[in-house]
């Protein structure tokens, strides 16, 4: 009993790590997460029994189907794909993880987009047998415009292929050039076989030629972002806290989450769009007041003066660098919807805790992510298509560019008539200037 | 220089404000299910937490089966006193006895599947546009898949193959008329991480998720309660065990754990070293093997 008793304290204090698949339709990612539950023990007994007896029911036989423990739709069963983001939790005494399994199929992209847009860290499968395919591009292209910080190569099947370190070789050189093409940071290749388990919990005998980390080993010790700290601060107003009651009779907090930086009882602080200033007089979470408070807390903000403020405003620090403040705003967007982007068209737009509507100025290119280059003469832009557009907002909206802060930096678009989300937005100020160039 | 470093319970705690205000500021009428299981106790603290100082600015609604452990309604009242929120019940018996649904018979019966009604009935009546679950991903598969902002039809119904791409943390809850929203504040919390959140701050339980004498029956490998609401079969013998709940619904499908477990770190150790998940003794999954995504379809909680 003691020992569980220090379990459990260990246990309150753990750092969390988020982790998306991607690649191509059947290249194994569902196979792989199974495979991690399982062999990290994180699986549950009556669990198991349920996806033994789908298994046998689908036609497998006695052979366990581990990706039956994350396609839990009957459709997916029936169709053995995945098609929407399934959330998975575990833990291993150094960290907690929450792991988003996506599906590679192209006509779900957009579910994959919103699996990944959250990551740490993006495990992006290839079959080894297969090599890389324009999926698998157009993952790694989502992963580099959603800048998540750490990708990790995983060619799969590698039983498949003998485990020949000349396959897996050659494709780590042809991803190395796309890798720096897209810019992406912190790649690292490892070669598994999700289906047997080499490398993804224990290390396997029959890659003697690779000398790195397991799948689980790496994620226990890459880095998990929390630069956000370090940010300018910003805060998104989100809601207003008025208790009208007499204990409180003077209250009014400015509830919202920071989204960037830190912020501390005392600082002059800047209110935007209205450039009003002001002095935080006050930080309160739940019942408690703070000294100081930072990124991704929830918390409230009274402020010295009775100032004017409604949700969508944003309060910065007076001394450090204030967001745009503009209704002409550049951006990446990543289309989700069947209906085309429509070019001079109104969409509503939400960005932070603000909502507006804009217009489409302009569609500068979009991307082929076969050859990862410029179309120029053709400027429609479909579903799964990644384009570089302009807009003109209703509101002036308070940005940093995506590469600065990925929560004032992005927007979402919505159609006016389906309020269907049909375009994910990564601000840019100057494309020359971000990491990301094309 | 500061440590600026949130601990996993911290940030999920961030995470379920931020949605639970985000609900308050986008829809005009939201209600807060509250089931009387552990997960809606937490989810109600959190309310509590993200309005503070002023009260919840949304109703709690029960869905009572008629079912239920006399300590989760006593629990129940307190909470809603203590909390200062506003609750209204929404009553199985009552649509039974105006026809709106037919009872089950047999000896397996239960109310949980004739909850559905009640609950579209309940969110029509008060034109409530958000309804806010304790619902986790963690709990079972078809759940592991929903969204936090989950798109309801005018019929209620959730449709899993076709639903709205949610990006980092921007939340679209804008809809047309009828239709409505189910938002899960908790959706990343897992079981552990709920025990622990209880321990760290502190929050009062229903004494059934603490060791206790109760007369008891098996069935099917399942100990259940032996009261009134579930209807015992001559073989089925009752006995007195030391049980407690590992989740809490409607008697008649919640199955019992042995155990010894009294205080909030002994439950935690139990749960460490459990084999088994919470739903796995829970009868209204058993039904077939996607029972839990066929009653979100149809509008479950
Ligand atoms: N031989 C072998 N087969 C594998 C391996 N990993 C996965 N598979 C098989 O590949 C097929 C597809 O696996 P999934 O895990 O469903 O693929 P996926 O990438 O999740 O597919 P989507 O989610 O639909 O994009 C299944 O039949 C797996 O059993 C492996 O390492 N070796
Ligand atoms: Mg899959």
């Amino acid at each position: 009993m003691s020992t569980q008793t220090k379990d459990t304290t260990g246990y309150l204090d753990m750092e969390l790590l988020r982790f998306s698949t991607a690649g191509s339709v059947d290249d194994g990612k569902s196979t792989l997460i199974g495979r991690l539950l399982y062999d990290s023990k994180s699986i549950f007994e009556d669990q198991l029994q349920a996806v033994k007896d789908a298994s046998k029911r689908l036609g497998g036989g006695d052979e366990v189907n581990l990706a039956l423990l994350t396609d839990g739709l009957r459709a997916e069963r029936e169709q053995g794909i995945t098609i929407d983001v399934a959330y998975r939790y575990f833990a291993t005494p150094k960290r907690k993880f929450i792991i988003a399994d996506t599906p590679g199929h192209i006509e779900y992209t957009r579910n994959m987009v919103t699996g990944a847009s959250t990551a740490d860290v993006a495990i992006i499968l290839i079959d080894a047998r297969n090599g890389i395919i324009e999926q698998s591009k157009r993952h790694s292209y989502i992963a580099s415009l959603l800048q998540i910080p750490n990708v990790i190569v995983a060619v799969n099947k590698m039983d498949l292929v003998d485990f020949s370190e000349t396959v897996f070789n050659d494709i780590k050189k042809e991803y190395e050039g796309i890798a720096s093409i897209l810019k992406l940071k912190n790649v690292i290749f490892i070669p598994i076989s999700a289906r047997d388990g080499d490398n993804v919990v224990d290390a396997s005998d029959k890659t003697p030629w690779y000398k790195g980390d397991t799948l689980l080993h790496l994620l226990e010790t890459l880095p998990v972002r929390k630069d956000e700290t370090r940010l300018p601060a910003r805060f998104p107003v989100q809601y207003i806290i008025r208790p009208h009651s007499d204990d409180f009779h003077d209250y009014r907090g400015y509830a919202g989450r920071i989204s960037g930086g830190s912020f501390k009882v005392g600082d002059e602080v800047t209110i935007l769009p209205s450039k009003t200033q002001s002095t935080i007089k006050a930080i309160d979470e739940g019942t408690k007041s703070l000294e100081e408070a930072f990124t991704p807390q929830s918390v409230s903000i009274r402020l010295t003066d009775n100032v004017d403020i409604s949700r969508g405003d944003i309060i910065v620090k007076s001394s450090e660098p204030k967001p745009t403040v503009s209704g002409n705003v550049s951006l990446l967007v990543c289309w989700l919807n069947q209906r085309p982007l429509n070019e001079g068209g109104k969409y509503i737009i939400r960005h932070a805790t603000e909502e507006t509507r804009a217009i489409i100025k302009d569609v500068h290119y979009k991307v082929n992510i076969n050859t990862l280059e410029n179309i120029l003469d053709d400027k429609t832009v479909k579903m799964n298509d990644i384009a570089h557009i302009s807009i003109k907002t209703l509101k002036p909206l308070k940005y940093d560019s995506y590469g600065e802060n990925r929560i004032t930096g992005s927007l979402v678009l919505i159609d006016e008539n389906t309020f269907e989300t049909v375009g994910a937005g990564m601000i840019v100020h100057n494309l020359e200037d971000e990491t990301f160039t094309i | 220089m500061s440590n600026y470093k949130l601990t996993h319970l911290k940030e999920l705690e961030s995470e379920s404000i931020f949605i639970l205000r985000e609900v308050a500021a986008q829809f005009e009428k939201p209600a807060l299910l509250f089931s009387g299981g552990k997960d809606s106790i937490v989810m109600a603290y959190l309310a509590y937490k993200a309005f503070y100082p002023a009260a919840i600015p949304f109703p709690f609604v029960h869905i009572d089966t008629g079912h239920n452990f006399e300590e989760t309604i006593t629990y129940r009242d307190e909470l809603v006193e203590r909390l200062g929120a506003q609750l209204i019940v929404g009553s199985v018996e009552e649509s039974i006895a105006t026809g709106r649904v037919v009872e089950e018979k047999g000896f397996n019966a239960s109310r949980n599947k004739l909850q559905t009604v009640t609950l579209l009935d309940t969110l029509e009546k008060y034109k409530f546009d958000a309804a806010l679950g304790g619902a986790r991903r963690d709990e079972e598969k078809a759940r592991a898949k929903e969204r936090f902002f989950s798109h309801r039809d005018e019929f209620g119904q959730w449709d899993p193959k076709n639903q709205r791409p949610e990006l980092w943390n921007i939340f679209n809850g804008k809809k047309n008329l009828g239709e409505h929203f189910r938002v899960f504040p908790i959706s990343n919390l897992t079981e552990m991480d709920i025990w622990q959140y209880i321990l760290q701050e502190n929050i009062p339980l229903p004494s059934l998720y603490y060791t206790h004498e109760r007369e008891v029956f098996e069935r099917d490998g399942i100990i259940y309660a032996a009261l009134d609401a579930i209807p015992r079969r001559e073989s089925e013998k009752v006995e007195v065990k030391r049980v407690r709940c590992r989740t809490i619904g409607d008697i008649t499908c919640t199955g019992l754990t042995l155990s010894s477990a009294d205080s909030l770190e002994d439950i935690i150790g139990e749960i460490a070293s459990s084999r088994i998940t919470e739903r796995g003794g829970r009868s209204d999954d058993k039904r077939s093997e996607a029972a839990m995504e066929d009653r979100k379809k149809a509008g479950y909680f």
